[in-house]
């Protein structure tokens, strides 16, 4: 928890907490991630833009364990690991938030914050006591008005269930975040307070994978961003060397800011 | 009163159950001049649910985890079929493989464990293939155990070499399991027994207090949980007594006592609730039938967790295999037929929802009561059969209509739905009266 943000960026002697190299995955024929290479360093959000099935998700699957590569190198910490399913990912510190909120919405809280890992007293039954009570402690630190412990989280608020998912993700000590439109569901008044849990899980050195549409939230929350487009990378900018057309025009016609004119900039508009 | 319900964790469903259950009785007590609510009645009503509620208990785990269970009828009849040959021909042959199970039964006085741990391997067994080509294959449910329906029946006629000839008698021990009004625990054990049950419910009272006491969580007050302790004490004793105690042997008038497969059943319903609230287990059931691929992507091993709840079933159907036999004296072919609908209206007017991740097991133990006392109230007002079935089949629906309204939170409708049922089967009843 050393990192400091502002020099996110730099190049350096750092260590970035995490790398994908040349990874590649095929569905039958259809190449969905072809040799893409991103990395991510400690307190730092990347975002992860593309249109509709430029393969972001089929990329971060490969490091959330969903989906493996059937090639490339998965780099934490300096070190290769293997990831063959969720339960090796989570072994890495890599936590995930999906877009549809991946709770079981007939159990509580606590149960959610602690699914598939439930503590267990020495006889083992569930020790529902010490979950509700770490839970409660987690939830101090994010969410302070969040009250209702013991109802299941169906009838929570989205941004209340936000709230569950990411404190899942921080109890247990997650130094790789991946948020898959953690906004998509929400309210703005919920979105906003998406936006400064982000933030404040930036402050404390935790690397954030941020795949989202919503070129807003990209530009307010991302230190740099990667464009997919049709399972290739077009490419890797710092948020502040470029503006929203720019970007939508890596997102729309493949082409990096440098290569792209002000005519095509100007006809992204027109259509 | 809603809210005293909700603030201290108490299941308002199984509230309104145990309502509507105090009005059948009553309802019958009344339409048969005070002949339903007796000692002798309620304590035939109790061996009479057993059999049901015993298999309802495993049907919550399944129909949570959104499958099916079609064939615990004919398993139950192939368990039984397989229970009694050990302990009349002491060997089972099935399809032209000839098992000897001589050497189980060591001495006379080991016949009924050996018999009851063939039926709940079998019953594992049969629990595990069914729930792996579910869960690995991906067959779906309702055709696997309707395959299962047709094959265990089938397999009685080829089971022991005998064309499903009629198995008796069955050992003098293991007729115990099957709760005649002789053969029951007696009045000394009958306090025994109860007074433990007392003793456990203080004991989690407790404990769950300890437990949250010691991570600082919030309390329930003092006297309420001093007031569960007591009423469930007082409810279990009273029960027990009136039940139980009060029922006199038309032989030797002393009190009969509970009978053996009722202390069966509440060891089961206890065991599976812990199950349930207490393990990663039930946590699992439970996750994966509210959604399941969070389930799935919380790293819970989901497939497993459906084989094993499979099995879990195939050892309840053994269970309830042997108390049938054990009642009966005898192992016949048709030993379970229809029963799989009985245990799943069990687990359903219980509060198990289709939709998965919804039902709790004291819920369909109490469906089951609910079923038992439907039928035995219409037999004491002589109503026939075919009329019992259109009573169950509409309180079933019924009670499903209920639910369906209530996660829709359409309260209103929630007593037209009630009334309606209510109407159609007093009308069934009243007008099936001889």
């Amino acid at each position: 928890m050393t990192a400091t943000v502002s020099d996110a960026t730099a190049d350096g002697p750092r260590v970035p907490l995490c790398e994908l190299r040349d990874i590649k995955v095929a569905f039958g024929g259809l190449h969905a991630v072809d040799g893409v290479s991103i990395d991510l360093y400690p307190g730092e959000v990347v975002a992860l833009v593309g249109g509709n099935g430029a393969g972001k998700s089929t990329l971060i699957h490969t490091l959330s364990g969903a989906h493996p590569a059937d090639s490339g190198q998965i780099i934490i910490n300096g070190q290769p690991a293997v990831i063959h399913n969720p339960r090796d990912a989570r072994h890495y510190g890599v936590e995930v938030i999906y877009q549809k909120l991946a709770l079981a919405d007939n159990i509580d809280a606590a149960g959610n914050v602690f699914l598939g890992r439930e503590l267990r007293s020495r006889t083992g039954a569930l020790d529902d006591e010490a979950m509700a009570s770490a839970t409660q402690k987690v939830m101090q630190r994010l969410n302070p008005r969040f009250r209702n412990l013991k109802t299941a989280v169906k009838s929570l608020s989205g941004g209340q269930r936000q709230s569950v998912a990411i404190a899942r993700a921080v109890h247990f000590n997650a130094r790789i975040l991946i948020m898959d439109e953690p906004t998509a569901a929400l309210g703005p008044a919920e979105t906003a307070q998406v936006r400064d849990l982000i933030t404040q899980l930036k402050s404390e050195g935790i690397g954030i994978f941020l795949i989202s549409h919503d070129i807003h939230d990209v530009f307010d929350l991302a230190d740099r961003i990667s464009v997919m487009l049709q399972g290739k990378l077009v490419g890797t900018v710092n948020k502040v060397d470029v503006t929203k057309d720019q970007v939508l025009a890596m997102i729309i016609m493949g082409k990096k800011p440098d290569e792209v004119t002000e005519e095509q900039i100007a006809s992204l508009h027109d259509s | 009163m809603r809210d005293f319900v909700s603030s201290n964790g108490i299941d308002t469903r199984l509230v309104g159950m145990v309502i509507s259950l105090a009005v059948i009785w009553i309802g019958f007590h009344a339409l048969s001049d005070g002949k339903f609510i007796t000692s002798r009645n309620l304590w035939n009503l109790s061996v009479q649910s057993v059999s049901i509620g015993i298999m309802a208990t495993g049907m919550v785990f399944i129909i949570v985890t959104r499958n099916i269970d079609l064939s615990v009828g004919s398993l139950l009849g192939f368990l039984g079929y397989t229970m009694a040959l050990v302990q009349t021909d002491g060997r089972i042959s099935v399809l032209g493989v000839n098992i000897s199970v001589e050497n189980l039964k060591v001495h006379r006085c080991y016949t009924w464990i050996a018999a009851l741990a063939v039926g709940l391997v079998l019953g594992a067994l049969a629990g595990l293939l069914q729930g792996s080509i579910v869960a690995y294959v991906g067959v779906p449910a309702f055709i696997v155990t309707l395959g299962g329906y047709l094959a265990w029946r089938g397999l009685i006629f080829r089971t022991g070499g005998k064309q499903g000839q009629t198995l008796a008698p069955l050992d003098d021990t293991f007729r115990y399991l099957g709760g005649a009004p002789e053969r029951s625990l007696g009045e000394a054990k009958t306090w025994i027994a109860a007074v433990l049950v007392c003793v456990a419910i203080v004991f989690s009272i407790v404990m769950a207090r300890r437990r949250r006491q010691r991570h600082e969580l919030a309390l329930r007050s003092r006297s309420t949980d001093i007031g569960f302790a007591v009423g469930g004490c007082a409810a279990v004793l009273a029960g027990v007594y009136f039940v139980a105690i009060k029922y006199k042997s038309p032989q030797t008038g002393d009190p009969v006592g509970l009978a053996y497969p009722v202390i069966i059943l509440i060891g089961v319903a206890l065991l599976m609730t812990y199950l349930a609230r207490r393990r990663r287990f039930g946590r699992y059931v439970f996750a994966y039938g509210g959604n399941p691929e969070a389930a799935e992507l919380g790293g819970i091993n989901t497939r497993r967790t459906i084989v094993y709840t499979y099995m879990l079933m195939g050892m309840l159907c053994a269970v309830s295999a042997a108390i049938q036999t054990a009642r009966l004296n005898s192992a016949t072919t048709n030993l379970g037929v229809q029963n799989e609908l009985d245990v799943i209206a069990a687990a359903v007017i219980g509060g198990t929802s289709f939709s998965g991740g919804i039902g709790t097991i004291p819920g369909a133990v109490l469906g089951a009561v609910v079923m038992q006392s439907l039928r035995s109230g219409m037999s004491l007002l002589n109503i026939d059969s075919p009329s019992q079935d259109i009573v169950v089949g509409v309180v079933l629906v019924t009670a499903v209509a209920i639910d369906a309204l209530l996660r829709q939170r359409r309260r209103a409708s929630v007593f037209g739905a009630l009334g309606a049922g209510a109407v159609v089967a007093a009308w069934v009843i009243q007008t099936g009266r001889p």
